[in-house]
C-alpha cells in the first residue's frame, strides 16, 4: 500500500506513523527532513518549496512502487511539504514498514535518496543578504 | 504550432513568468525545444542541466511534441 502527498500543509508525523503501521510488520523506519539553520556555515532564515504537483506525485507513486518490488514491504508513505519553511519545520517525511528491520532501513535510504534526484520540486534557500535555488548552478 | 512551456523552481526566475509560449515548428523534438529555449533565455546555458517534461512524465531528446502536450522545464531538483 502506498500513501503520497505533496501539500502545503504541515506534516503530521504521528499520522505517517499510524498509517504505515500493522500487525504484520515487526519494524517502522521514518526519515523526517528538517530545515537546518545553515548552508557551509551560512546562516539560513527559512526555505520555500516549490513542486510540479501532479508530476511530483507521479514520481513520488514510481519510487514507492519501485521499492516495494525490490524490498519485502507493507506500507510506503512520502509526504512532501511545499511554501515557507522556518528553521526547525518539517518538509518530507518517508515512512515504510516491513516485516524485518534490513528492508525498512534500505528501503527507506533509497526513497529519500532517489526523492531528491528525481523528483520535481525546488528548495530555496534565504539567507540575510540574498536566496539561492540549490542545486541550480554548476 | 505554439507550445506551452511551464516554469518552476529558477527556471521561472529565469522566464520571469509561471510559462512561457514558445512558436516551434510542427514536429519538433525536445532537444529542439531545449535549443530554442537557450536561445531566447541563455541564462538556462548556466544551469547545471535542465530536463523537459511532457505530459508530466521525463522526456527523451528525440520525443517529438504535440501542440496540446503539457509540457514543463524542469531545472535540477532539490526536494527533500
Amino acid at each position: 500500500m502506498i500513501d503520497i502527498k505533496v501539500t502545503e500543509a504541515p506534516l503530521d508525523i504521528p499520522a505517517c506513523i499510524n498509517w504505515v503501521m500493522s500487525p504484520q510488520s515487526g519494524g517502522i523506519d521514518v526519515f523526517i527532513g528538517t530545515v537546518r539553520d545553515a548552508t557551509q556555515g551560512k546562516p539560513v532564515l527559512r526555505l520555500e518549496f516549490e513542486a510540479y504537483v501532479p508530476m511530483a506525485m507521479r514520481e513520488m507513486t514510481k519510487l514507492a512502487e519501485q521499492a516495494l518490488e525490490k524490498w519485502p514491504l507493507h506500507k510506503v508513505l512520502l509526504h512532501h511539504r511545499t511554501g515557507v519553511l522556518p528553521i526547525g519545520d518539517v518538509p518530507v517525511v518517508i515512512a515504510v514498514s516491513a516485516a524485518h528491520r534490513a528492508a525498512a532501513f534500505d528501503a527507506c535510504r533509497f526513497l529519500i535518496d532517489t526523492l531528491k534526484q528525481t523528483v520535481p520540486i525546488w528548495k530555496k534557500e534565504i539567507f540575510e543578504d540574498g536566496e539561492v535555488w540549490v542545486a541550480a548552478h554548476p | 504550432m505554439k507550445v506551452n512551456v511551464l516554469a518552476f523552481g529558477i527556471a521561472k526566475d529565469i522566464f520571469g513568468k509561471p510559462a512561457v509560449a514558445v512558436e516551434v515548428e510542427e514536429n519538433t523534438t525536445v532537444a529542439t525545444l531545449k535549443s530554442a529555449l537557450e536561445a531566447q533565455f541563455p541564462r538556462l546555458k548556466q544551469l547545471s542541466s535542465f530536463m523537459i517534461a511532457v505530459n508530466s512524465e521525463y522526456a527523451q531528446a528525440d520525443n517529438v511534441l504535440q501542440a496540446r502536450d503539457e509540457i514543463a522545464i524542469i531545472p535540477p531538483v532539490s526536494g527533500g
